[in-house]
């Protein structure tokens, strides 16, 4: 691998040291553990202990590994770094346009970008990706335009089109955890067609309060099912914290209890989050079931561009994150390596606003929803009914 | 021809398509080893294996979300909802994902698939398992909705469901599984989804009915006839998207009107009729369209189901007000 020096660590090598043993602000009695785990991530990282799997500190620094722990390459770092600043701006640019009344409401992604970029970096572009709504920068990865991803918080429907060969992924999923058993279904049937391809599901923290949750974590254990469920726990469900969400200590803790295995991760962490996320979906391809992901992260912006967050939580908990920002945290590791310059930082943010703004103007130059569209595509030919309607509405 | 009750010729279309297209896969709550608490199933999973033919958790929502992820990657789930008063921990799967993907996609996904389900009374069931859940299927959008009454239709519009390449909600009237035995060809057959069937003519009322209220429709058709009344049975067999020209090509030779469903009264089927009627043939009736049908009040249990099931004598009785109205 073309990666950072690193030491390797044997299985029996002292512990490399505790770095930012700091509470989460979940209030988990998690810290931050070293790498020391030949045995792979999953075994070694027992949420139960409170364990969290970490790579990447705060300053920049990355944690000796041991072989088997799979690190991003330079280039996949230095990519990972241009599409989280790419999501970031594309989030900015957004609520600057909510504000001018362009933008309808439009959901927020600012600081969880490591989750869903790492994640999807350490899936095949085949494997089915079934998002939540905070993904951006995951879609970006699979190769959905700017101006697409735009279309859909713009309001409209042809945002969506995803044709199977294409994306093998599944659009965006309001109803909160129901993609899970989407995934879990994705997962049975290709094993079901001789295929090796994974799904990759992700959920808010607040997904693991609904039935569906539960209905798919279970059909998953029970099918051995080759998921990676991915939880990007924020803390906040729109206003309500964790600690009301679930007397659960953790998230991922859960996953034991469907008899398989679950790790907490450094959400804000790029290379923690592709880590675990080869491991999950190397376990999940080789037939050994489902695992269950939680990335600990926050939202740094609003739930949406409708919600005030400084009516449930703190100034002092959002400074905080903001240290943790996981684009600063790669930034400055880019640094450290000289694999970027601060003059292509700033060159790399304005280009990236520059494409957002471009692809906006194209989304608002883009046609509207026609009327026939709203009919034709319910059914795979209109019934007479529904014909009738649309005549009606016509004349 | 082999004479089938109407949940063998379920059995029948399920083995048939099986057997004719590996990527159709059964499914559900004891529908494997044991074949099916009312035994649609039976001898699947021995036929087919159990990769094809398979039990699940007792998980509604499970089991019609995992079938569209299925669908999705090409395959043809036929699920079962062990009794239709079950299906309510699905609807969430059914009005956001099974029922939008298309639409929501722009055709670029699909979630072809049969949800099957035994619905309806009079069967003596404890409490949830006597529910009439069409009118809420119906009025969701981008679903097809059918109910055969007859081994005939069973067998063809299963075999249609299975082939249809958007998502069909396949009702099956329990009481009427065992009631009726029927000719069903061998052979694969499909009946249309979206057509009526006119099962007798007449000349002087239109019955419509559909499920097993079809069994007191053609007891009353029967016995209006005895008083000379000439009655046109329709069966209406889809309920979306419903046949209103069939309904309305009858009344306009009839001019008159009843519909029957065992399902609540308001916002039912029948006012849905009424109105394509009123609309389409108001000039040609002889009489104001009418309706008997299940009252608004939730399923009793067994010791009350008479006060809610409709007879043939209340049938009957509607029939005879059409027929003798006098402007």
């Amino acid at each position: 691998m073309n990666g950072p020096a690193r030491r390797v660590a044997g299985k029996d090598a002292p512990a490399a040291a505790v770095r930012g043993a700091k509470e989460t602000a979940q209030g988990a009695a998690g810290k931050r553990t070293p790498i020391a785990a030949a045995a792979g991530i999953f075994e070694s990282y027992d949420p139960r202990q409170g364990r969290i799997f970490s790579l990447l500190d705060e300053t920049g620094k990355l944690a000796p590994v041991s072989d088997g722990i799979p690190l991003l390459s330079d280039e996949q770092a230095l990519a990972a770094y241009r599409t989280m600043v790419l999501s970031r701006q594309v989030d900015e640019w957004a609520v600057s346009l909510n504000r001018q009344g362009r933008m309808p409401t439009y959901v927020l992604n600012k600081g969880q970008e490591a989750n869903s970029v790492g994640a999807l970096m350490a899936v095949r572009p085949d494997d089915w990706f079934v998002p939540a709504f905070r993904e951006l920068g995951g879609m970006l990865v699979r190769g959905i335009s700017v101006e697409q991803y735009y279309l859909y918080w713009y309001g409209n429907e042809w945002a969506n089109h995803m044709p199977v060969e294409k994306y093998h992924m599944t659009p965006i999923s309001v109803p909160v955890g129901s993609q899970m058993l989407h995934a879990v279904g994705i997962a049975w049937g290709e094993r079901y067609n001789g295929s090796d391809r994974i799904a990759l599901s992700f959920m808010g923290e607040g997904a693991s309060s609904e039935g569906d949750f539960h209905e798919a974590c279970n059909l998953a254990g029970v099918w051995k099912a080759g998921v990676v469920f991915y939880a990007q726990n924020n803390n906040w469900s729109i206003s309500l914290p964790w600690s009301k969400q679930s007397a659960s200590a953790t998230l991922a803790e859960k996953a034991f209890a469907y008899g398989f295995p679950g790790v907490r991760v450094d959400g804000n962490d790029i290379f923690a989050v592709y880590a675990a996320v080869t491991a999950g979906a190397r376990h999940a391809r080789e037939g050994k079931g489902p695992v269950l992901i939680e990335g600990l992260t926050y939202r740094l912006g609003a739930h949406t561009t409708s919600d005030d967050p400084t009516r449930y939580r703190s100034s002092a908990e959002v400074t905080e994150w903001e240290a943790r920002d996981p684009i600063l945290r790669l930034e400055r590791y880019l640094l450290k390596r000289a694999l970027i310059s601060a003059e292509e930082i700033v060159k790399h943010r304005e280009k990236s606003l520059a494409c957002a703004q471009a692809a906006f103007e194209e989304t608002e130059r883009a046609p509207d929803t026609n009327i026939e569209d709203t009919f034709r595509y319910l059914f795979s030919d209109m019934p007479q009914i529904l014909g009738e309607q649309l005549d009606r509405r016509r004349s | 021809m082999k004479v089938l009750t109407l949940i063998e010729a379920v059995t029948d279309a399920l083995r048939t398509e099986m057997a004719a297209d590996a990527a159709v896969i059964v499914f559900g709550e004891d529908v494997g080893l044991e074949g099916g608490v009312f035994r649609a199933t039976v001898g699947l999973q021995n036929d087919f294996g159990e990769g094809r033919c398979f039990d699940t958790p007792i998980s509604e929502s499970g089991i019609v979300g995992a079938a569209v992820g299925m669908a999705i990657v090409g395959l043809k789930p036929v699920v079962e909802i062990q009794f239709s008063g079950f299906a309510f921990p699905a609807f969430n799967q059914i009005a956001s994902h099974v029922s939008r993907i298309r639409n929501r996609t722009r055709g670029a996904l699909s979630a072809s698939l049969v949800i099957r389900m035994p619905y309806g009374g009079g069967i003596r069931a404890p409490e949830h398992h006597s529910e009439s859940l069409e009118a809420f299927f119906g009025h969701i959008p981008g679903l097809k909705v059918v109910i055969p009454s007859t081994p005939h239709d069973a067998k063809g519009l299963l075999i249609a469901a299975i082939r249809d390449p958007d998502p069909v909600i396949f009702l099956e009237p329990a009481r009427a599984y065992r009631a009726v035995r029927q000719e069903v060809p061998e052979e694969a057959y499909t009946v249309e989804i979206g057509k009526a069937r006119v099962e007798a003519e007449g000349t002087d009322l239109t019955l419509v009915s559909y499920g097993a209220q079809m069994i007191e429709a053609r007891h009353a058709r029967a016995q209006l006839a005895a008083e000379g009344k000439s009655v046109e049975l329709i069966d209406l067999r889809t309920i979306y998207p419903y046949d209103a020209a069939a309904v309305v090509e009858s009344v306009k030779k009839t001019g008159r009107l009843l519909v029957a469903h065992e399902g609540p009264q308001s916002f039912g089927v029948a006012a849905e009729l009424i109105t394509a009627v009123m609309e389409q043939a108001f000039d040609r009736l002889e009489a104001p369209p009418t309706r008997v049908a299940g009252p608004d009040s939730i399923y009793p249990m067994p010791r009350g189901e008479h006060h809610y099931l409709l007879t043939t004598e209340h049938l009957v009785a509607e029939a005879r007000k059409v027929l003798s109205y006098e402007p």
